[in-house]
């Protein structure tokens, strides 16, 4: 259990946090045909599209409600139903299957109610009943991205997933199917190697929802989508209550697996995340049980070799200093990926607290911004930062390389392609940190040239002539400094 | 019950454009937004971009995490020093803040705590949705923390839902204006800043957001002309700049309707006089440096700038010739947001190449006539840049490539099609006659790519193969 530290400050200074608004859309684009539509002024949908196309390079699909001094003052309900009617009308080919409406702070503290103006909607526009409209309330002024998400899966599961009372549906009726509840953290690529695993048992995977057929950044023969190119079908969902088993994974998805498991009578199996040996072996146990099939032979020759990486790596990785920003479930899986190499959490900050904190491995964690992880970080001689790439300034002024996890990732490319997850993903996180580590050239001596020396003035490797200015001090120096002054 | 800090009479004012000849025709140029067909971002976005420039000023966004949490240090304006418009600072509002009322009690210890901190030149206070609907009046707040600490505390009034973009700029140079204009005097020139026989003259930019440096493309030829910028609004500027801006005795309004305002009222209260120019293009760079020239009324100032425009036109005029051999004749669909059609249009024009359609949404009736000045009285505008319609209008022309700003760039790279981002998140800097070349070059650089056909080619075993393999690998695959 870790000891939490809450926000104590009254100014939020190099923000850590994004919205939970953010998350929501970001879980709506995991459904096909899906579009977002923010009911708030139309700013809410600018900023949240510049943060999901500069993370993504995709075009992302989003629309507004376009609160205007007039609907904020006089009701925005209208606002709504002329929104959804305005977005299939437009769409009249391909109608969209689902809309989701994150509210926001603005139409939360001005109390407008969705579910009404959903019902005006249906009531005025019955031409539109084949597209499923799914409402969550997402203020800004609490939660993340991380709830945000997890809210609007939990939505759309009470609205779309059918009771097996009535639907009909019962547990194993397809005996392949499983479902899959993921969270906020899982990258494309996460869901891609995940995909992977579950179909070496011979299950198939039913995901809920699926960023990684919409936002993968693929190539369509089509030129233009006005909707999310991909995702799990809304149709799909209706068959959720026939699946042998359900995967919850990820911490944050605890009430969708309940919302679940209430509606199916499905059996479910919880995970907080999948990083590291651990909670992989305990997965592939899990499916090896539901599936009856033993561990394929490939994921144990992964195993092994994840075994032989925490060996080569646990020289560079043993005792390091790591500092991680992010939200708590990925915070919360790195720790424990990385505690079990033999890492040092020295610095951890969350944007938000957790339940998920209570058995979290970590000492002391701090519910802030990236202005404390400055702070905890340099206090405690950090080697090293995991965290978004709003912290790649951070790290310059710590003097300390960056791992960059979480949202956004809009300096480098490719952020969520990466697959942080299994054996393999796992791997590959030891061996970038130990590259980073080794690259930084921790612990190494500054040359101290003795003041009896006969070498006389030349140039050092790094093209700086050695001096006698400081003979003595040397000696005197704590490690800590020695250190700091090998850095660039 | 609602409370707006801003008055609707206000808002509506600052909408009512004098200097404005969109207010003229009868299509307003800030319409409602239209519910599920609205791109384009709020008053507080266009109030945070217009300013957020001013380097050594803490800028707070007072309200959720939303606002300030998906925007900061997120646009390619570039400082020459301070950097502390980078980092983002947001009241960070919780449930609690806005159930009890407590956003006013935090904002005032949130500015001490940026001072206290930072030590900012001023603090710049901006509102946004929650605040505005709760009441709370940050005009009060900023001023009782101005006068308990001792710097400037300027609120920035231009929530969300107040309108667009476009009146969150009105409102952010209006509020220069009435709070920061006119707070100190100008230093007197440094003896060495003195030339034999050149007459300094005091200007400024406004709307020269300094993206992507490209400020620093044009300052140095304002230096030789003996131009002091004494502020631009806001690209690399400081607070004290600003303060000096009435002192200035010509205004350049560099980006056309963002700040009109401002030029307006600076001219009614000081008598500068102004006008409106661009740095995109050899003419239009040359055009800028004559009008000031003229404005300020110095014939030995005409002569030189006669004399640079001579040297500098004849430099790149060589330097450009081998890149208008590549580029001459492509055809190009211009879909700028606020970078000024016309404007980049005669820049791809002195490329040799054919502009065969621009946008227009917000382009002035001014705009418009100089567009067909350079196109044509045919000239094709498009006053809605939908995804789809721009993409068809690529294909029924046979358009080489797309300019547009950022948000259409995945739209045109789904499509196949080459593109070049003009707008302020872009990385390069195409102002003044040196940035024509990096426009060239970047133009043929994507026209040019050899990926082109290579991602519109469809797998080989797709488009001849043998039916006896297709069938095999239907049997394989599930």
């Amino acid at each position: 259990m870790s000891q939490i530290s809450k926000r104590n400050k009254a100014l939020t200074v190099k923000p850590l946090k994004a919205s939970q608004g953010l998350g929501a859309a970001l879980a709506f684009l995991g459904f096909a045909q899906a579009i977002p539509l923010f009911h708030g002024s139309q700013g809410c949908t600018a900023f949240a599209k510049v943060f999901f196309v500069r993370h993504f390079r995709e075009p992302i699909p989003l629309q507004t409600t376009a609160m205007d001094q007039i609907s904020t003052v006089m009701g925005a309900e209208e606002s709504v139903v002329s929104a959804l009617a305005t977005i299939c009308s437009k769409n009249r080919q391909q109608p969209p299957a689902l809309i989701g409406i994150p509210t926001t702070g603005l139409s939360e503290t001005q109390g407008s109610d969705v579910s009404r103006a959903i019902q005006l909607f249906r009531q005025h526009h019955p031409e539109y009943a084949a597209t499923a409209v799914v409402t969550v309330a997402t203020p800004d002024y609490s939660g993340s991205l991380e709830s945000g998400f997890a809210r609007a899966i939990e939505a759309v599961i009470q609205a779309l997933v059918p009771a097996a009372t009535t639907a009909g549906t019962a547990p194993g009726t397809h005996p392949r199917q499983v479902n899959v509840l993921v969270s906020a953290t899982f990258t494309a690529g996460d869901l891609e190697a995940l995909d992977e695993i579950i179909r070496s048992f011979a299950l198939e995977p039913l995901f809920i929802p699926n960023i990684s057929d919409s936002l993968d950044g693929h190539l369509d023969s089509s030129e233009f989508n006005p909707l999310s190119s991909g995702g799990t079908s809304v149709a799909a969902l209706k068959q959720a209550g026939n699946a042998l088993a359900t995967l919850v994974i990820g911490a944050s998805m605890q009430r969708c697996g309940d919302a679940l498991k209430q509606l199916t009578g499905v059996n479910d199996y919880r995970f907080d995340h999948l990083m590291g040996l651990a909670a992989t072996d305990a997965l592939l146990l899990t499916l090896s049980e539901i599936s009856g099939n033993p561990v394929p032979l490939r994921l144990e020759r992964q195993r092994s070799q994840y075994q032989d990486a925490l060996l080569d790596c646990h020289f560079s990785l043993g005792m390091s200093r790591i500092a991680i920003a992010a939200e708590p479930e990925l915070l919360h899986g790195l720790a424990a990926q990385l505690l079990a190499a033999g890492a040092e959490i020295v610095a951890a900050v969350s944007p938000t607290n957790s339940p998920l904190f209570e058995r979290c491995a970590v000492e002391a964690i701090k519910i802030g911004d990236l202005e404390d992880l400055e702070r905890l970080a340099g206090d405690n001689a950090a080697e090293l930062l995991i965290s978004n790439s709003h912290a790649v300034a951070s790290a310059e002024a710590l003097g300390i390389p960056l791992l960059r996890a979480g949202f956004p990732q809009y300096d480098t490319l490719g952020g969520q392609q990466r697959c942080w997850i299994g054996y393999r993903g796992g791997r590959q996180t030891l061996f970038d940190l130990s590259n980073l580590l080794l690259a930084s050239e921790r612990g190494e001596i500054p040359p101290y040239r003795s003041i009896y020396s006969q070498k006389g003035e030349e140039s050092s490797p790094h093209g700086q002539a050695h001096r006698h200015s400081t003979p003595f001090t040397t000696f005197t120096q704590p490690a800590g400094e020695a250190v700091d002054a090998s850095r660039p | 019950m609602t409370v707006m800090t801003m008055k609707q009479k206000e808002i509506a004012a600052l909408l009512d454009e004098p200097a404005c000849s969109h207010n003229q025709k009868a299509k307003s140029g800030c319409a409602r937004p239209t519910p599920g067909a609205t791109a384009g971002g709020c008053a507080f976005d266009g109030a945070q971009i217009a300013l957020l420039p001013i380097a050594d000023v803490a800028h707070i966004v007072h309200g959720g995490i939303a606002c300030a949490g998906s925007s900061w240090d997120n646009r390619g304006t570039r400082s020459s020093g301070a950097q502390l418009f980078r980092i983002g600072m947001t009241t960070d509002l919780t449930e609690q803040d806005v159930i009890m009322g407590r956003g006013e009690k935090r904002l005032f210890h949130a500015i001490k705590q940026a001072i206290d901190s930072y030590s900012p030149a001023a603090v710049f206070v901006y509102n946004s949705c929650i605040p505005a609907m709760i009441g709370d009046d940050i005009g009060a707040v900023c001023k009782e923390a101005a006068q308990r600490w001792g710097i400037p505390v300027i609120p920035v009034d231009a929530a969300g839902f107040y309108g667009s973009k476009n009146l969150g700029n009105r409102i952010a140079g209006e509020t220069m204006v009435k709070y920061v204009c006119g707070g100190r005097e100008p230093d007197p020139l440094p003896p060495h800043c003195q030339r034999e026989g050149i007459t300094v003259h005091d200007i400024a930019l406004i709307g020269e957001y300094n993206i992507a440096g490209e400020l620093w493309h044009v300052l140095p030829l304002l230096d030789e002309l003996g131009l002091r910028v004494l502020c631009t609004l806001s690209g690399d500027a400081r607070f004290h700049e600003v303060q000096t801006l009435h002192r200035s005795k010509a205004n350049m309004m560099v980006c056309s309707k963002a700040m009109i305002n401002v030029a307006r009222k600076l001219r009614e209260a000081y008598d500068t006089p102004w006008f409106e120019g661009s740095f995109y293009g050899v003419a239009d760079v040359s055009m800028a440096l004559r009008e000031f020239a003229r404005l300020l009324n110095d014939d030995h100032l005409q002569q030189r700038t006669e004399a640079l425009i001579a040297r500098e036109e004849a430099a790149i005029f060589q330097q450009l010739q081998p890149w208008r051999e590549k580029l001459q004749g492509r055809k190009v669909l211009l879909y700028t947001g606020g970078v000024k059609s016309w404007s980049i249009i005669a820049a791809l024009q002195d490329l040799g190449m054919t502009v065969v359609a621009t946008g227009t949404k917000k382009s002035t009736e001014e705009d418009k006539a100089r567009i067909r000045e350079l196109m044509g009285s045919d000239a094709l505008m498009i006053e809605d840049g939908n995804p789809r319609a721009l993409i068809e209008l690529v294909r029924q022309y046979q358009v080489d490539i797309l300019i547009a700003g950022g948000r259409n760039m995945y739209t045109a790279l789904k499509a196949r099609i080459p593109f070049l981002d003009i707008n302020q998140e872009r990385e390069f800097a195409y102002a003044g006659y040196r940035g024509m070349v990096e426009l060239a070059r970047q133009l043929w650089l994507t026209l040019n790519s050899p990926i082109w056909s290579a991602v519109r080619q469809p797998p080989p075993w797709q488009a001849a193969q043998p039916l006896a393999l297709q069938m095999r690998q239907q049997e394989v695959s599930p």
